[in-house]
């Protein structure tokens, strides 16, 4: 399980003192996009019947890949756990992470790797057998609790008790998947994640009805995709992927109307079209790279409502993921 | 001997690289060389890529707040305690399951190995039947089948099994009764020490009375019941200065007492049972490599066998079964690892596990959970060529 790590260290130590800024070249060069992603998190990444991964997460790479490659389907996915990650990145083996990884202040000045942006604004929450009869988070003191190694939803458990004055033990499992066997075996009365992954975790129950998610959201999740520090045109291709697919949404293209908003007479949509000036010439891509994005991919909306959303089985609400002009934080700076 | 292969005619020196003492010293120079020189080059690559990707490096980290929870601390432990602690923690976790493991591997698997070789058919099919279902399956899933096996039959938290009113087994562990200790108690671990002193002075003196003049005390018996009786007797003296704090059920678990976690239990059990059938196998051939005319000779002394395999056989067969013994110990302490799998705190799960997660410093993290294992499997391996030393035959 932790042969990425393995090999990762390796890299860093025996490698070759690589020049940093030719990530856009090797990816070129490989004709296909190397995207770490989940293993198994339904909506995120998971895998498919088709014998690839789908999900929210992938698609950010599949947008990557569209805009770089022309192709959404040059992606070579990389399953990581989230002990391994962070080094996979750090050490080559994947040339960008999206893979429901919170934002922080310290992975992101001490762990070699810059955020590029929000693809889903998430919050860490609880799960509780329904017969328990608890409403509120507040009422857990002594619980047993719980969670995946290696995460942020670790320390955010050790704040929330400890603010609360209240006690709980800490059951900490590898996998995803083991932490549900235990939550269902009865050896931990809760079970807490980021509030996306609790429902997803909660339609793998064998009975999804006889648990409940309590309302309290504890703590900030900015899950977003992650480059290597050190190659500025890369970090910005990436970035503003993910501007390129919010900005369609705000527009109205969809990967259904795109061909028609060419002739669009509106300056914003030529401009994000790449129809009347060339942005992507700066990044280093061809002037089409956000048209081939929305047409491959499809807008921010398409992609969240197909795998979280009300057309997948989770059917999250848009909440603080809708744009800002509908009551969300979601906001992308214009592309001009 | 009498040929001296050196010796050569008296006279002029031959030049160095015709000497051989001179020419395999500069090789070995040259080698350490080398392998400095790769040393040197890995720590260098390492420390110039690392810069390079801006990711923090060096052993600051141990000093930050962790800011997590663990489930079972053997020192005092809190989330605002640091990352060196949470290093301490986890290695106090693995010593634990390492060194009750290693215990209980010894007295399941010397007792199997035994039973393996007794002519009683039934008792020696069993051994039989234990040795090859255990140590055929992978260690990974007895530890998997234990830990869900263990939680799948227990009761919740609620239905909890209840010995006395003070003893509770649910599927969150074992809840025990904690003893703590009032002023006076001092006097009782003296008591015990005094009584283990006393037993070896009289076990060198019997056994010198016995070199001297035959005659022989039931010495063992004798320190048995001074190492249990004079505590015992001191406790009643003192009035029994202990008060128990019991375990009760508060809100969604037991509180109070101490816990046994079920991540524990089945690492222990995996991990003993898996071992067990590697030692016994072990022991079993480490018996039959004395030759029956040892037995023999010592029934024909009229030894009843219990006798005979003290006396005769263990101590000869010792000899051949520490070495691989000491493998088996290693082999033990180094699986404890995957307690990763079930969630149990060890050194892999809380340093190498979370605590690399969260500082990111891969390199470091992993260095030193290394350098762990081996500095354990180091001083296991010396204790045991120790011993082994000590037990060996001494050839007249």
């Amino acid at each position: 399980m932790r042969n990425k790590l393995m090999v990762g260290m390796a890299a860093l130590m025996a490698g070759p003192l690589l020049a940093q800024a030719a990530t856009l070249d090797d990816v070129l060069e490989n004709d296909s996009l190397r995207c770490g992603v989940n293993a198994a998190q339904p909506g995120f990444s998971a895998l498919s019947d088709e014998d690839t991964y789908l999900g929210l997460d992938t698609d950010v790479c599949r947008a990557v890949a569209a805009a770089v490659l022309g192709d959404a389907e040059k992606v070579q996915f990389v399953p990581l756990d989230s002990v391994e990650r962070f080094t996979a990145l750090q050490s080559g083996e994947v040339e960008m992470l999206s893979r429901t990884t919170t934002w922080t202040s310290s992975r992101d000045t001490s762990m070699g790797v810059n955020f590029t942006g929000v693809s889903y604004y998430d919050g860490q929450a609880f799960m509780v057998a329904g017969d328990l009869g608890v409403q509120s988070a507040q009422e857990l003191d002594g619980a047993a609790v719980c969670t995946q190694a290696g995460t942020t939803s670790e320390l955010n458990l050790a704040d929330y008790f400890r603010v609360n004055d209240m006690s709980y033990d800490p059951v900490i499992f590898d996998a995803p998947e083991q932490s549900i066997i235990g939550f269902e075996e009865g050896r931990c009365d809760v079970l807490s994640s980021d509030a996306s992954q609790l429902y997803a975790q909660r339609m793998q129950l064998s009975d999804p009805e006889s648990a409940v998610v309590l309302p309290e959201i504890i703590s900030k999740e900015p899950l977003g995709p992650a480059v290597r520090q050190g190659d500025d045109q890369w970090f910005n291709i990436v970035k503003w992927s993910l501007f390129a697919m919010i900005n369609a949404e705000e527009y109205g293209i969809s990967s259904t109307n795109v061909d028609e908003m060419l002739d669009s007479e509106d300056p914003n949509i030529a401009r994000i079209l790449g129809q009347s000036d060339n942005y992507g010439e700066a990044m280093g891509l061809e002037a089409d790279w956000a048209y081939q994005i929305i047409k491959q991919v499809g807008n921010y909306a398409e992609m969240f409502d197909r795998n979280v959303g009300q057309d997948s089985d989770f059917a999250i609400s848009r909440g603080l993921n809708a744009l800002w002009t509908d009551g969300g934080i979601l906001y992308a700076p214009p592309i001009r | 001997m009498s040929v001296r292969p050196n010796a050569r005619p008296v006279g002029q020196k031959p030049p160095f690289w015709r000497d051989r003492a001179k020419r395999a010293l500069i090789f070995q120079l040259l080698l350490v060389a080398a392998v400095a020189a790769f040393l040197l080059y890995i720590v260098g690559n390492t420390q110039a890529n690392l810069e390079a990707r801006g990711i923090t490096t060096g052993f600051g980290f141990l000093s930050n707040t962790a800011g997590f929870g663990i489930v079972q601390t053997l020192v005092d432990y809190s989330s605002q305690s640091t990352y060196g602690r949470t290093f301490l923690v986890g290695l106090l976790n693995t010593l634990l399951v390492g060194g009750l493991g290693v215990l209980a591997a010894t007295i399941i698997g010397f007792t199997v190995g035994i039973a393996r070789l007794s002519p009683n058919w039934l008792l020696a099919r069993l051994a039989n039947g234990y040795i090859e279902i255990f140590r055929n399956i992978p260690l990974l899933l007895q530890i998997f089948f234990w830990y869900f096996a263990v939680l799948r039959t227990l009761p919740s938290a609620r239905d909890s099994l209840a010995f006395g009113e003070a003893v509770f087994l649910n599927v969150r562990g074992l809840y025990l009764p904690e003893p703590l200790f009032e002023s006076g108690f001092g006097i009782i671990p003296a008591t015990f020490l005094v009584a283990i002193i006393a037993s070896i002075v009289l076990v060198v003196w019997n056994k010198r009375r016995q070199d001297a003049t035959g005659k022989r005390l039931p010495a063992g018996w004798i320190s048995l019941l001074l190492i249990f009786g004079l505590p015992l007797l001191a406790l009643v003296a003192t009035g029994v200065p202990v008060t128990w704090d019991m375990p009760e059920l508060r809100g969604f678990n037991f509180r109070g007492g101490i816990t046994i976690i079920p991540e524990f239990l089945a690492l222990w059990l995996a991990l003993s049972i898996y071992t067990a059938s590697f030692i016994a196998e072990i022991v079993r051939s480490g018996i039959q490599a004395i030759s029956h005319g040892q037995t023999e000779a010592a029934q024909a002394l009229s030894l009843p066998r219990k006798l005979v395999l003290r006396l005769v056989i263990i101590p000869q067969a010792l000899r051949v079964i520490i070495p691989p013994l000491t493998s088996q110990y290693l082999n033990l302490i180094k699986n404890s690892s995957l307690a990763t799998a079930i969630g149990y705190p060890d050194l892999v799960s809380v340093f190498a596990g979370t605590t690399l997660n969260q500082t990111g410093q891969a390199i470091e993290v992993i260095a030193m959970t290394m350098a762990v294992y081996l500095t354990i499997s180091l001083l296991v391996s010396m204790f045991m060529n120790w011993f082994n030393a000590r037990v060996a035959l001494v050839e007249r």
